[in-house]
């Protein structure tokens, strides 16, 4: 298993085996995360994060990622202020960034834009997330948290639920989980169901349904997106839909005592806050394995562990 | 009658002739083939004919050869199709057109998001995820695309 150099654009590109590796480092590099460790593995190296996309969450952690393991981190978060705004191509800012830096993290609204990325660079490129398309990094966070609750992913009964027609993160989770022997629940207003295509590529067939109450003795993960308002013609259909895939106390009173909650965040309603409290919110501490997840990723891909 | 007749059946002399294209295919064949106007040498169409396994189409092109990358966007028009290379009046060479494992720069990318679509300096590339039916994938948003969607997009 060679991840020295190694791009890491598409979730399907990686094997069990190679999740395995990353979750193992990922381990190791949980204390450095927290601050309770130091660590100066990446001294020396740059970082380059190039954020033609806005985002908060995706491009902190993976500063805060370098930092933590001692390296230097340049780039931008508004494409605006750069030469792109004056024409030239994606491929010509890869070329020039990639003589500056070690590593590249992109986050591009057109589809495919990391894989150009990847071609185009010499040094590794990890793809935060490109328009509609792939975000790897999410992807194994996600799966890095059930798997540090759970040990075996195999088997498990994770529900799907909200917008599993737009969420870009449940397109690449769902494929990654149905290949690791997970039996996967798809809970969604038919408005929003999983398109055909990402359904017809699981191993095994996801069971849809339209009401969570049916289901939520049996799940083990409840993973909750945002159901977005500017997907309903009607507003009043919104709120209607919207209450009926949200998560609150009283509906896991039913749950599995084992049972967890996750988000990828920001949410807007879908989780009660009275949530929070409840042993079962990991939406916070799946947001904080960002950063352990993409420091194994940064120390693999540049071959220092 | 009698001229329809003779253009089935009239031989060319050098250039290709190409067989068992599926019925009603015949002019997108040309029109890939960027055969339109002038081209200084004869076609002849013939459409709805009928063969051993039920009907199909045939275009003869005088002194025109093709290159590989025009027999692979034959085969995604018309899988089905033969390739007869005529010289002097004999068929030198008969070849089944072959739908290849990997499209390069031949189809460009449906989706209007696509990297590919964006004017950089970047060849479309395609995985056959399936030959029967047709079924590709892009490289690069990973978006499928099928039989109909495919032929409009052939560059």
């Amino acid at each position: 298993m060679m991840f020295k150099g190694k791009d890491i654009v598409s979730i399907k590109e990686l094997s069990k085996k190679e999740i395995d590796r990353i979750f193992e480092v990922a381990e190791e590099m949980v204390p450095i995360a927290r601050g309770e460790k130091k660590s100066e593995i990446l001294r020396g190296y740059v970082l380059a994060t190039l954020f033609f996309e806005p985002s908060t969450r995706t491009r902190l952690s993976f500063e805060t990622a370098m930092h933590r393991l001692g390296g230097g981190v340049i780039g931008f978060s508004n494409p605006k202020a750069t030469s792109i705004s004056k024409g030239e191509t994606l491929a010509d800012t890869i070329r020039i960034i990639d003589l500056y830096s070690d590593v590249i993290v992109i986050r591009h609204p057109y589809e495919g834009s990391a894989r150009l990325a990847a071609e185009f660079a010499q040094h590794p490129v990890i793809n935060a997330g490109d328009g509609a398309g792939q975000h790897p990094t999410q992807t194994l966070l996600d799966l890095f948290t059930m798997a540090r609750e759970f040990g075996d992913i195999k088997g498990l009964n994770i529900a799907l639920i909200g917008d599993l027609k737009y969420g870009r993160t449940v397109h690449s989770l769902a494929y990654i989980l149905s290949e690791l022997g997970a039996n996967i629940y798809l809970v969604s207003p038919p408005l929003l169901r999983m398109p055909r295509h990402i359904i017809r590529e699981l191993k095994s067939k996801p069971v849809e349904v339209d009401n969570l109450d049916d289901i939520v003795e049996e799940v083990d993960v409840f993973y909750v997106t945002r159901i977005q308002k500017e997907r309903f013609p009607d507003p009043t259909e919104y709120r209607k839909v919207a209450g009926t895939y949200s998560i609150t106390e009283k509906l896991l009173s039913r749950a599995k005592k084992s049972a967890i909650v996750m988000h990828p965040l920001p949410r807007v309603g879908e989780i009660a806050t009275e949530v929070d409290k409840l042993p079962h919110a990991r939406y916070f501490q799946q947001a904080f394995n960002g950063v352990p997840v993409r420091m194994a990723l940064l120390s693999l891909v540049l071959g220092v562990v | 009658m009698d001229e329809k007749k003779t253009l089935k059946v009239q031989k060319i002399k050098n250039g290709i002739v190409i067989d068992h294209i599926p019925c009603g295919r015949a002019l997108k064949v040309l029109k890939i083939l960027n055969i339109e106007g002038d081209i200084g040498s004869s076609v002849s169409i013939a459409m709805h004919v009928r063969s051993r396994y039920g009907w199909k189409d045939i275009v003869k092109i005088e002194d025109r050869y093709l290159e590989e990358k025009e027999l692979d966007k034959i085969a995604l028009v018309a899988p089905t199709a033969t390739v007869n290379i005529i010289k002097n009046y004999e068929v030198v060479k008969k070849h089944k057109v072959q739908v290849p494992d990997k499209i390069v720069g031949i189809v460009r990318c449906t989706n209007p998001r696509c990297i590919t679509n964006q004017n950089e300096p970047l060849t479309p590339e395609f995985y056959v995820i399936s030959k029967e039916p047709l079924i590709i994938k892009c490289k690069y948003c990973e978006r499928d695309m099928e039989s109909e969607e495919i032929i409009e997009n052939i560059i």
